[in-house]
């Protein structure tokens, strides 16, 4: 794939396929977003999964239930009690498995690599992810932005999730939002609703946006 | 005495995949093996002298073949040290942690060694054989490599049982130190010059069975 150079934040530091780390605490749609993303991209990008379970391999399971994606397009990394170091201080395995997908299916040209879920302190590595999103939820509490932390202050996109039931647990979307520019300044943040919109359109397009010499659609 | 190069080839920290391998510790954890401060020393002096005696004898075999005129018979190694794995699980773990440590140590210590080992042997080498060629690579000799190898066989089961026991870093800190003489006489018996059929290799057949039956798990936080 040709790399642009006027896309200087981290895209094409790394050799090999587009990487793209999803990070965010337990239960704030990874997976669902995942799977979205397979669903709206895979299409147009040939693009492989690289899952981080904590315990299992749950949500790899459910990619491959879903059907969005060929077996081999998918790999789960165990991470030995910790998801955090397996994609900030130790990217061994991680590696490996975007290696053997490339292996697998040299055409793939973009990776989505999903770590377990943690806390707000996750980030990966630059040498792991070329781009990162890091996806909350208005459940989890509508302080979390002012909250911060790696994820939520320096991910390429900050993914505010289920807005659909920011009604049902009281979080003001608007002070997340404002909340979310005073913490990451210039970068952007989405509102999404993977019940309302599956395809998770805004994400979609915005990855495309940063993937502009892939062959969309070709 | 040590090189310091010794200190980060035997280092945890160092990005070579370690870290989500329990060295058997989940398995022997779930059945109720070890479950405090004394059955994790019993363990681990267990592991030390039997695989992490042939891991070690393993590398500092494969160190010293580096030397060697016309450099290391990789294949001829990395045979050898797979035969010693009983269980068809270990292998493919220790195939797995011999790449990955072959890129940690490409990247902290480039040498012609290390191209060579790759290049031989394109799917990874088995971990030992990796081990001693990082070992080669970092300027070790092979009394220090099997230091390196009998440490980490220990020190990677009980960073494993700090996380999945909770038990207290403190007490861990004091058995570790408790146990780095038998290191050393470990070292010492895995680093002794023979040739490659005649080195040592005990192996335990608990932590072959045990690896295969953790395989099989749904639910686990390591990888093996």
């Amino acid at each position: 794939m040709h790399r642009d150079a006027e896309h200087p934040t981290p895209l094409g530091r790394n050799p090999g396929p587009v990487r793209v780390g999803i990070g965010g605490p337990v239960g704030s749609g990874k997976t669902a977003l995942v799977a979205a993303l397979c669903r709206t991209l895979g299409a147009e990008i040939p693009l492989g999964v690289v899952t981080n379970d904590i315990y299992t391999t749950e949500d790899a399971d459910f990619l491959h239930r879903q059907a969005i994606l060929p077996p081999a397009r998918i790999r789960a990394v165990a991470t030995g009690c910790c998801p955090h170091t397996a994609i900030r201080d130790d990217i061994a395995a991680n590696l490996d498995a975007v290696e053997e997908l490339v292996r697998a299916e040299p055409s793939i040209q973009l990776v989505l690599v999903e770590s377990g879920g943690d806390n707000l302190t996750a980030t990966f590595s630059r040498a792991l992810a070329d781009l990162q999103i890091f996806v909350i939820d208005v459940a989890g509490g509508d302080k979390v932005p002012r909250k911060g932390g790696p994820g939520v202050t320096s991910s390429d996109l900050l993914v505010i999730n289920k807005t659909d039931l920011a009604p049902l647990v009281g979080a003001d979307l608007g002070v997340m939002d404002r909340d979310a520019r005073a913490r990451r300044g210039d970068r952007p943040t989405l509102f999404t609703s993977l019940r309302d919109d599956p395809g998770a359109t805004a994400v979609a397009d915005w990855l495309r946006a940063r993937l502009p010499a892939v062959a969309v659609g070709s | 005495m040590l090189p310091p190069a010794a200190l980060l080839l035997a280092d945890t920290r160092l990005p070579a995949g370690g870290h989500a391998h329990s060295q058997g510790l989940e398995a022997a954890a779930a059945a109720g093996e070890v479950h405090d401060l004394p059955s994790l020393r019993a363990y681990t002096l267990g592991r030390l002298w039997t695989t992490g005696l042939t891991t070690a004898a393993m590398a500092a075999a494969t160190l010293r073949a580096c030397s060697a005129e016309g450099g290391a018979d990789w294949a001829g190694l990395d045979a050898e040290a797979g035969a010693r794995i009983a269980s068809p699980v270990l292998r493919d773990v220790s195939r797995r942690l011999g790449r990955q440590l072959l890129r940690a140590a490409t990247a902290a210590w480039p040498d012609p060694v290390l191209d060579g080992l790759a290049a031989a042997l394109p799917g990874g080498a088995h971990h030992p054989v990796a081990l001693g060629a990082a070992g080669a690579a970092a300027g070790l000799d092979d009394h220090a490599v099997a230091v390196c190898a009998g440490y980490l066989s220990v020190t990677e089961a009980t960073g494993a049982a700090v996380r999945l026991l909770g038990l207290d870093p403190y007490g861990v800190a004091r058995l570790v130190a408790g146990l780095l003489d038998e290191v050393e006489a470990a070292a010492d018996e895995a680093a002794a010059p023979r040739a490659l059929a005649d080195l040592p290799c005990p192996s335990s057949p608990r932590l072959d069975a045990g690896a295969q039956d953790h395989a099989t798990w749904e639910v686990r936080l390591f990888a093996s």
